[in-house]
């Protein structure tokens, strides 16, 4: 198999990521040919295809933090007043601070969370957070990145990023509750 | 009480817990709180599974 046919082959995979972290289809876009050109340039230096993927992987990365360094104004945070989740605590949680119905067993999915499916499940509740959100908690989640290079990337209070990392997980928690585990609880 | 805790607060404690340290008055209320509640120990199972869920699609996304 070619390298070109390889890359065109982790192309899609590629982007999603970028996708993810970028919310932003032309920039993701410019990271990832970035990334395949680069590895273009260099198509002895792969002895096997999961070195070449761990090696793009590895690529993506730094050329996404570049694009969020270049467009620091443009992806620097601001408080959006209402996103909702207040109500995300009020649907959890009677005034006088019990529950109002208790969390749910999610079992030992050992297993499951391999599948292809679970991953798309979770991608999907990740896609659906805020865009701001979403890149300070792919951030953490997927680069990797320490509190202060986040706050610092991103103009953020150290408040402020944990306010919105907060949310974000109660998002996700809620987003795979609904649309993972609950529906296997319902089915089983 | 100093160290008493809603479910509420409990849970907001555990979400924190992800990503930041928590002082120790915090640490105290929250192994009192779960050792006494049925209910936060499945929000915190819940936690963890998601802790690991993320640890497996980060690998996933570079192997």
């Amino acid at each position: 198999m070619t390298i070109e046919s390889q890359l065109g082959e982790y192309q899609g995979y590629l982007l999603r990521f970028a996708r993810l972290q970028l919310r932003n289809d032309a920039w993701a876009e410019d990271a990832v040919s970035e990334t395949i050109l680069a590895a273009l340039s260099k198509p002895q230096s792969f002895a096997n295809k999961s070195q070449l993927k761990t090696w793009l992987v590895g690529i993506l990365k730094h050329k996404v933090i570049d694009i969020l360094r270049q467009r620091q104004r443009e992806v620097s945070f601001q408080d959006d007043e209402g996103d909702g989740s207040e109500e995300l605590d009020a649907m959890m949680f009677k005034a006088d601070g019990h529950y109002a119905s208790p969390p749910a067993d999610w079992g030992d999915p050992e297993q499951e969370l391999n599948s292809r499916q679970f991953f798309a499940v979770l991608e999907a509740c990740a896609e659906k957070l805020p865009a701001a959100m979403g890149r300070i908690f792919l951030m953490r989640e997927w680069l990797e990145l320490p509190s202060e290079e986040i706050c610092k990337e991103l103009k953020l209070t150290p408040t402020n990023l944990y306010v919105q990392l907060h949310r974000a997980r109660l998002r996700l928690r809620e987003c795979l509750e609904l649309n993972w585990f609950g529906k296997r609880a319902a089915a089983s | 009480m100093i160290l008493r805790r809603t479910c509420k607060e409990v849970t907001a404690l555990l979400v924190a817990r992800e990503d930041r340290q928590l002082p120790l008055v915090e640490r105290l209320a929250l192994r009192l709180h779960l050792a006494a509640c049925r209910a936060c120990p499945v929000f915190e199972r819940q936690l963890s599974t998601m802790r690991s869920a993320l640890q497996r699609w980060r690998h996933y996304s570079d192997e």
